[in-house]
């Protein structure tokens, strides 16, 4: 395979970006499902 | 407060968005949704990057650099497909004061400057061995890097207020300023001349690729998207449920401070 490295290098990129907002998002979400579960027994979604 | 003032019930329209707008609401639908859309989202990504890497062909002219657009087309369109939902976001928020609206806006803003990251990133790595450079002040690369610049300010916009609302309305307007530089990027390739090759794909004419490679990009194209999505609906999740949060800790502060004035009374 030609240019290797520059797929690679765009590849790799793409995932990290992805993946990075992808966790964050998720943990975010169950660390607010978790914080109103404790305040509020109703927010329990 | 004038008492007299007749009351105008919302339009059948501004009424229909508000049931959507909804919070319980929308985090039961979405949590409905989203596992679904994750799923569709990462399926289709994988199957398009995977054809698209191994069983697409090399261009006879770049080689196989070409298999760096299965992410950089689809990281461009989702740039400004994001930066338009973003502008409708805060059109909704700003006209009808939809509760979701700028909600929603605030948490495209990150996800949206993420793909035109990778777009412009992928975009210079495609550029070295093409074009013997990692930049060129072009006008497509410079209008894309300038709505990187307006993701960004509206991130930082919307946060430099305290209060929420102020900052999400200062928001708003940036975004909708900020839509006129989506035709620009649009047809920034046939204004100028330019390095970067016209659009391939358009609405009105047949594409000017080749099937095979078409194919996976249209598939890494739905599947980032729906990706794209996901990430956003599962922020505006977490979004609503931190401001239901932040809403229960300040009426029990209150309520708790009443409390002890009427102890101390």
């Amino acid at each position: 395979m030609t240019h290797l490295p520059y797929i690679l290098a765009a590849y790799g990129i793409a995932v990290v970006v992805s993946a990075g907002f992808s966790v964050d998002a998720w943990r975010r979400m169950g660390r607010a499902r978790r914080r109103l579960a404790a305040i509020d027994p109703r927010g329990r979604r | 407060m004038d008492t007299n003032a007749i009351y105008t019930p919302p339009s059948p329209r501004g009424r229909n968005l508000h049931r959507f707008g909804n919070p319980g609401r929308f985090l039961r639908v979405s949590g409905k949704v989203l596992p679904w859309l994750t799923a569709v989202g990462v399926s289709l990504t994988l199957i398009g990057l995977g054809w698209g890497l191994f069983y697409a062909p090399a261009d006879w002219q770049q080689g196989d650099a070409v298999r760096i657009i299965y992410i950089h087309v689809p990281a461009a369109w989702l740039a400004s497909a994001g930066y338009m939902g973003l502008a409708v976001c805060s059109a909704i928020s700003l006209v009808w004061r939809h509760p979701l609206a700028d909600l929603t806006a605030a948490e495209i803003g990150p996800v949206g400057a993420g793909a035109t990251f990778i777009c412009l990133t992928t975009g210079s790595i495609w550029g070295k061995p093409m074009w013997g450079a990692w930049w060129v002040w072009d006008a497509r690369l410079t209008s894309v890097l300038v709505l990187f610049f307006l993701y960004l300010g509206h991130i930082a916009l919307i946060r430099a207020f305290d209060s929420p609302e102020r900052g999400a309305r200062a928001g708003a307007i940036l975004a909708l300023v900020g839509v006129v530089n989506l035709p620009i990027i649009k047809f920034s390739v046939e204004w100028w001349n330019t390095l970067h090759q016209p659009a391939t794909i358009t609405f009105t004419g047949s594409p000017t690729m080749y099937i095979g490679m078409l194919w996976p990009l249209l598939f890494s194209a739905l599947g980032m998207s729906f990706g794209f999505a996901a990430i956003v609906v599962a922020r505006t999740r977490a979004g609503v449920m931190e401001r239901r949060i932040r809403g229960l800790l300040l009426a029990r502060a209150q309520q708790e401070a009443g409390a002890r004035l009427d102890v101390l009374a």
